[in-house]
């Protein structure tokens, strides 16, 4: 005989203001089955917990329904709970009547009637709910980090620092992402590189750390704990154990023009080349798109150069298969196209710049050594204008969203350009500024005080070229006139996006993403760096616009998960998985076609001789993940899956 | 004077995307019509038409199932069986006699709180428009007729 416990959770005033709990609790007090029925404030407290489990000992519970919120939000709180008092875990339903019932209805009878059906209903499920047992699954404590920027490398270097195997895949020739492009980092200006680039060799140096550079992730395959990758390695044309990085091939190649993809163009590079001087692994990349011999069938300057013969043009790309227990994504961004703005004239005039260009002329290791110089004619600009918010906050292009960092690098810009260009004059046309975040505001405050930059609140309408100058067009807001300056190079602080295959690769992975291409954490406050898919981790800026403190931050965070996930050796896992009733299976193999996790396998019925009798389905509990699709797949209903098993959901459905 | 028709709609939906764009709806504080009752199951794939007849036979006016965009389930591929299994069932539905207005099939991701909310309410209209199912009742009543004989 069925003794179901009711709790009605007002949710403070969340559940109680549109739903008439008393109303709820009567109802359900008649429910058959239903052995006792309270209501409190806030049942996910510990007095509120206390109830449960002092109601579960005292009336010797076989079922518990809590009327709430989500099962999303607190089913593993009152399965605890359940567990504490001596009821099995599974036992427990929550009923959702707060994020699908008082918070989207405003007409109190309604929703207090539809509570009732909703309750009811789970009540009906739970009768029928069976005592499951968590699965263990082991564990590969190996982690796969995707992206080498500092993101990733924060996360690998944290990762293998307590003594787990990490492979750290980067899809450019170099580790070092989009950070090893800056000039000097906000708020403190130290130098990017000098704060990079000995971590990007710590990474490399370490025996617990694969670096993995030039390939890529093409398949993931598993679920937590078990996954399968392939990671194709890209033909770099270079034996990686032999070239020393002497840079002979660099200095020989005769194709020397091409722009150069880590300068954003101001620069060139060789065919056969390195991103940057302080590349990691410092081993050059042959570009075959671009390389003479591969064109031609003519060349090989390159080889006869290299004294050690590492060049090898017969070198093939390769798929390497390897086992993990846990992803972290850390893909980061890219800039948005710029050419949106036709009437910042990017693209067509020179000397319209993006932040990243302006990140490379101010860099030491940058094509103009660190000078600042315009594009078209390698003058010193008098007069910089920087426009911000070139992107970002702007539905009409596609971005609604602030991209976090650019307030703050269009300060330094300023700063950096006033310290190598006394007398200089930069203006600054701003939305807001957003300067939180430790010694941020203090930062812009200096560039305004101290370097003075000169920031004009508004919006530039166009950029137009007359006598030779960049006339930027706009209006001062806060005067409420409009101005013109005459500019010598124009900045645009330009928004930071998803990468361009964002969405096919969290497709590929099994992760959401937003509408934009950014990739979706669990939850937004409570489960920030893990995802809905369960042993895959983000950080960095593949999740949202970060800056580098944060990127780190959460690269640690995201390191930190998978060492917890790594200190045991076997996983506990949901049993929610499918079971087949061998009496009754007629072995058609439906099932196994329809199952993706390839979880169902044949298996031989015998009498007690050994003599076949027949073949029936039979369920591996550790592939398969509880989908269900074998299920309803079934022609002789002879699979069922825990926890949502015919009867329930049929007796859920009879009781709506 | 019979009491006015509240149109019933039964959604069965999965958990890891439509009823998660069920919860954002509730947590971004949409309003929308009180009359569907969410049915949670962990994957489309799991969704049987016998779930659909029996959610008729109780009285259901309208039945929804949802889950994951294709490419995005969740469990790879749950929904593109469900999707092939509504291809089917749909022949089955026009042979039966029951009206294909009388159970919808859509996709709403995790983040489409808003996409949801607006598809109940519109369902609920258009149900309201096409007036209570009664075909099943109907149905019960000529076999217990019968069953006299």
């Amino acid at each position: 005989m069925a003794k179901i416990g009711v709790f009605v959770c007002h949710c403070g005033e969340n559940i109680a203001s549109m739903v008439d709990t008393g109303t709820l609790v009567k109802a359900m007090s008649d429910h058959p089955g239903v052995a006792i029925c309270n209501e409190y404030k806030y049942f996910c407290s510990d007095p509120g917990q206390e109830t449960v489990k002092r109601a579960i000992r005292e009336h010797n519970l076989t079922g518990v329904v809590v009327a709430a919120c989500s099962p999303r939000m607190h089913e593993t709180t009152f399965r605890k709970a359940c567990a504490e008092a001596g009821l099995n875990p599974y036992m427990l339903e929550l009923a959702n009547i707060r994020e699908q019932c008082s918070w989207v209805h405003s007409e109190k009878n309604q929703a207090t009637s539809k509570a009732i059906e909703i309750t009811r209903s789970l009540v009906e499920k739970v009768k029928r709910n069976n005592e499951l047992k968590p699965i263990s699954v082991p564990v590969t404590r190996r982690a796969l980090v995707i992206g080498g920027g500092i993101a990733g490398i924060q996360a690998a270097l944290d990762i293998a620092g307590a003594g787990r195997e990490v492979v750290l895949v980067e899809r450019e020739p170099s580790i070092g992402g989009h950070m090893s492009q800056l000039s000097e980092t906000f708020p403190t200006l130290d130098c990017s590189q000098c704060i990079l680039t000995p971590r990007m060799v710590e990474a490399i140096q370490h025996p617990k750390i694969t670096v993995m550079t030039y390939s890529e992730v093409e398949e993931v395959e598993g679920y937590i704990g078990n996954f399968t990758a392939k990671i194709r390695k890209k033909a770099r044309y270079v034996d990686m154990s032999k070239c020393t990085g002497c840079g002979d091939c660099i200095q020989k190649c005769p194709v020397k023009k091409i722009p150069s993809e880590f300068e954003c163009g101001l620069g060139k590079r060789t065919a056969i080349y390195t991103p940057f001087a302080q590349a990691v692994p410092n081993v050059p990349v042959i570009d075959k798109s671009r390389c003479t011999y591969f064109k031609n069938g003519k060349c090989k300057i390159c080889e006869k150069s290299c004294q050690i013969d590492a060049i090898d043009f017969e070198q093939q790309e390769s798929v390497e298969t390897f086992e993990f227990g846990a992803i972290v994504v850390a893909t980061g961004f890219q800039i948005q196209d710029t050419s949106v703005y036709g009437e910042y004239g990017y693209g067509k005039y020179k000397d319209v710049i993006t932040g990243l260009h302006f990140e490379r002329l101010a860099s030491a290791s940058g094509p103009t050594a660190g000078k600042i110089q315009r594009p078209s004619d390698g003058k010193e600009p008098e007069t910089v204008v920087f426009i911000q918010c070139a992107g970002s906050r702007d539905p009409s292009k596609g971005v609604k969203y602030c991209s976090k960092i650019c307030c703050m690098y269009t300060a330094k810009h300023a700063m950096l350009y006033t310290h190598k260009h006394h007398g200089s004059n930069s203006k600054i046309f701003y939305m807001d500024i957003r300067a939180a975040g430790k010694g941020y505001d203090e930062f812009t405050r200096r560039a305004i005080e101290e370097d003075g930059a000169d920031y004009l609140r508004g919006r530039v309408s166009k950029v137009f070229e007359e006598n030779g100058k960049l006339i930027v067009r706009g209006v001062d807001t806060l005067l409420g006139k409009p101005v013109e300056v005459a500019a010598d190079m124009v900045v645009l602080a330009t928004a930071m996006t998803p990468q361009p295959d964002a969405k096919q690769f969290a497709k590929r992975i099994g992760i959401g993403y937003d509408e934009y291409g950014f990739y979706n954490e669990a939850h937004l406050k409570l489960r920030p760096v893990e995802t809905a898919k369960a042993g895959i981790y983000l950080c960095g800026a593949c999740q949202s616009p970060k800056d580098i403190p944060d990127s780190v931050a959460q690269a640690s965070a995201a390191a930190a998960k998978v060492l917890g996930l790594f200190s045991r050796e076997q996983l506990e896992r949901e049993p929610v998985v499918a079971a087949v009733g061998e009496t009754t299976c007629a072995g058609c193999w439906g099932c196994v076609y329809a199952c993706p996790y390839n979880a169902i396998e044949k298996k031989d019925i015998t009498d007690r001789n050994g003599n076949l009798i027949k073949q029936v389905a039979s369920v591996n509990p550790g592939l398969c993940q509880g989908c269900g699709t074998c299920v309803t797949f079934c022609r002789s209903n002879s699979i069922d899956l825990a926890g949502f098993t015919e009867k329930q959901i049929f007796a859920e459905v009879m009781a709506l | 004077m019979s009491e006015p028709f509240e149109p019933k709609i039964v959604a069965f939906v999965c958990t890891y995307c439509t009823y998660a764009g069920a919860d954002l709806a509730g947590t971004s504080r949409l309003k929308y019509a009180p009359n569907v009752r969410i049915v949670r199951l962990p994957c489309t794939g799991r969704i049987s038409p016998m779930f659909i007849l029996k959610a008729l036979q109780k009285g259901a006016d309208t039945v929804l199932v949802s889950g994951c965009h294709p490419g995005d389930c969740h469990f790879t591929a749950g929904n593109y069986h469900a999707r092939r299994r509504w291809t089917v069932f749909r022949a089955l539905l026009a042979f039966t006699g029951i009206p294909e207005e009388r159970i919808r099939f859509s996709w709403v991701s995790a983040a489409e709180g808003a996409k949801f909310a607006e598809m109940i309410n519109e369902i609920t209209e258009q149900t309201r428009k096409l007036g209570p199912f009664t075909q099943y009742q109907e149905l019960q009543k000529v076999i217990e007729t019968q069953s006299t004989y």
